[in-house]
């Protein structure tokens, strides 16, 4: 079992240049949970998922990992325990695939400690558990765009980290794989007691797997917290700008967006009948 | 069939046949590199021992040996000695720093055409080194040092004309292409103006030459390889790690910008003195790595096998240039001739938009 750890951003103003994208924005991400960040595009959700991976440092305010400031410390020592996959992560050219979930382990490898046992075996279970041992020896840059997901996101497991930060990990995966990953994150988070935080774009699958949801507008937090206190209809029109039904997931009973196209019809009273 | 894609339990525990895979495929790895450097390196030897025995007049194993160890052995103490020696030691010491500074640069900026020899790198050393030798008069050290800030400072500017929002491989390899031809007139401009005498001097500065390679000018460059070149070889890690692109590098616990920079001097380095001793021999830098990656396939670190391909590269480029032509040609031509086809294909397709990455 994991540690839980905390990985809190206190009054972060983040930009590139002179660029503000987030102004003192104060987040914490509940230890040991599934943290979905939903919000439109360009409103900062990736932007803030790197400062709290130390990949950029804020202007103002500073992101804490066990209370200590994360930009101070050791890089290394950080990745032992935080892991982040990017949004559209790069593979060498014609690098195979156990080379680059082996890749995963480069934190918990001294300068001079060898690669051992416990190595092969942390690669070989996130090859196992992403269902991608099969392509162990195949090149990454021949595999279909799901295929390429999974095995970053294998990467990423084999870090085992304690806290697992995710960009749009379902990005370019059908509708089955998408609810694989998630599955598998999932499993991540109840069996190892990961903490799990991630960039979504889909609202529907947001609620249905996170246990705590924040959704983002315009580079501030406009809500944050249970998927049922934060899904409203009011909140999807104020990030979104779009009208919406919520009703409750017949299978789960959590929060379910309808979106209201100009096309379609209001119906003034919610559905009720069959 | 809805078969669920990822193996339940597979967190606790691995599958043994996938630990075997795993296992097998590290090793298979480890030893294709091995076998391809290994055979590098004897490839490196043989022509290093070829180039002293063979020439005007050719001296047996025995007796090269005996020159090598110390002992006086008659004709053969001064030809290989005096002469043949210190040009195979230049020959390959300077090709062991432009193939393992060209492949940091061409791996760092995912681009073969990214090679300091055609970025300007090189020819930045160049300008700094002819200034040095025939305006300053200075000897083979300090010129050593001053290539090297020339080389930095050319690396460094060619950055920082290129940055904007990030630096872009592209435009990188444009300004650096200006940069070398700004350079390649100082050069021009100041071996115009040399004096008479010193003009066989100053010509190794155009194309890079080895026909006057002495003890004096291969001493800084030994001493380049032996501390550099480990420098490079403890780094090659972090390239590698590196060309993973720089968020996932950093969220793997790479020092980035750290690493990059250090790559950097280390490489920098090595070509300024590679350049100091023999001159900007052509292309041997941007032909070094493609060659060592083609023959390595993606496995492990290309640095060190492009520094044995440079090195053989200019072992025998070198050879041909004294006694193919009937004249003593710079061996710049030869690898020059080389190169340029290689150079011009990859430009076709680059502009095909094919990539011409590593």
């Amino acid at each position: 079992m994991t540690l839980e750890r905390s990985l809190t951003a206190e009054g972060v103003t983040l930009g590139y240049g002179d660029r503000t994208i987030v102004d003192s924005l104060d987040l914490s991400l509940p230890p040991g949970k599934v943290t979905a960040i939903v919000g439109a595009n360009a409103c900062g959700k990736s932007t803030l998922l790197k400062a709290m991976a130390r990949l950029l440092s804020p202007t103002t305010g500073q992101v804490l990992l066990d209370g200590k400031a994360i930009h101070r410390m050791p890089t290394k020592q950080v990745a032992r325990v935080l892991g982040l996959l990017p949004q559209s992560p790069v593979a060498p050219d014609g690098i195979a695939v156990s080379d680059l979930v082996s890749r995963g382990r480069h934190p918990h490898q001294g300068a001079l400690s060898r690669w051992t046992r416990t190595d092969d075996d942390a690669v070989a279970r996130a090859l196992d558990a992403t269902d991608t041992a099969h392509l162990a020896d195949r090149h990454v840059d021949q595999l279909s765009g799901g295929q390429r997901q999974r095995v970053w996101i294998a990467m990423a497991l084999a870090q085992e980290t304690d806290v697992l930060l995710l960009d749009e990990p379902t990005t370019f995966l059908d509708i089955s794989h998408q609810i694989d990953v998630l599955d598998l994150l999932t499993d991540l988070n109840r069996e190892r007691g990961t903490t799990v935080a991630m960039v979504l774009h889909d609202l529907n699958l947001a609620a249905r797997y996170a246990d705590h949801l924040v959704a983002m507008a315009e580079g501030r937090i406009v809500a944050a917290g249970d998927p049922a206190e934060v899904l409203t209809e009011e909140t999807v029109e104020e990030v979104f700008g779009l009208r919406s039904r919520v009703v409750a997931d017949p299978l789960t009973g959590r929060p379910m967006i309808v979106p209201i196209g100009r096309h379609h019809t209001v119906v003034d009273e919610p559905a009720t009948a069959r | 069939m809805t078969t669920s894609l990822t193996r339940p339990g597979a967190l606790a525990s691995a599958a043994p046949d996938t630990l075997a895979s795993v296992v097998s495929g590290r090793r298979r790895r480890r030893r294709r590199w091995a076998a391809v450097t290994g055979t590098l390196a004897a490839l490196v030897v043989v022509a290093f021992v070829l180039s002293l025995m063979l020439g005007q007049t050719f001296y047996t194993p025995a007796e090269v040996w005996g020159v090598v160890t110390g002992q006086r052995v008659a004709g053969a103490s001064f030809t290989v000695g005096e002469l043949r020696l210190p040009r195979a030691m230049t020959a390959l010491l300077t090709g062991l720093c432009f193939g393992m500074g060209g492949v940091v640069f061409q791996t760092m900026l995912r681009n073969a055409l990214a090679s300091p020899d055609v970025i300007g790198i090189n020819t930045g050393a160049s300008a700094a080194a002819v200034i040095g030798i025939v305006v300053l008069g200075w000897g083979e050290t300090a010129v050593s040092f001053l290539a090297m800030a020339a080389a930095l400072i050319a690396a460094l500017a060619i950055y920082l004309l290129s940055y904007r929002d990030g630096s872009s491989g592209a435009r990188l390899i444009l300004v650096g292409i200006g940069v070398a031809a700004m350079c390649q007139a100082v050069v021009s401009y100041v071996v115009a103006r040399a004096a008479q005498y010193d003009l066989p001097a100053a010509m190794r500065w155009i194309t890079g030459n080895l026909n006057d390679a002495t003890w004096d000018r291969a001493l800084p460059v030994l001493f380049a390889v032996l501390v550099l070149g480990p420098v490079l070889l403890v780094l090659s890690g972090r390239l590698e790690i590196l060309r993973m692109g720089d968020d996932t590098a950093a969220a793997i616990g790479l020092p980035v910008e750290r690493s990059r920079l250090l790559l950097i001097v280390a490489a920098v380095g090595l070509l300024a003195f590679g350049t100091a001793a023999a001159g900007p021999i052509a292309f041997v830098s941007f032909l070094a790595g493609p060659i060592a990656v083609r023959l390595l396939g993606p496995v492990g670190s290309p640095i060190l096998p492009a520094g044995l391909v440079g090195a053989l590269l200019v072992l025998v480029a070198d050879y041909v240039a004294q006694y193919a032509f009937g004249t003593r040609l710079p061996v710049g031509v030869i690898t020059g001739v080389l190169g340029a086809p290689y150079l011009i294909f990859l430009l076709i397709r680059s502009s095909r938009s094919e990539g011409t990455s590593l």
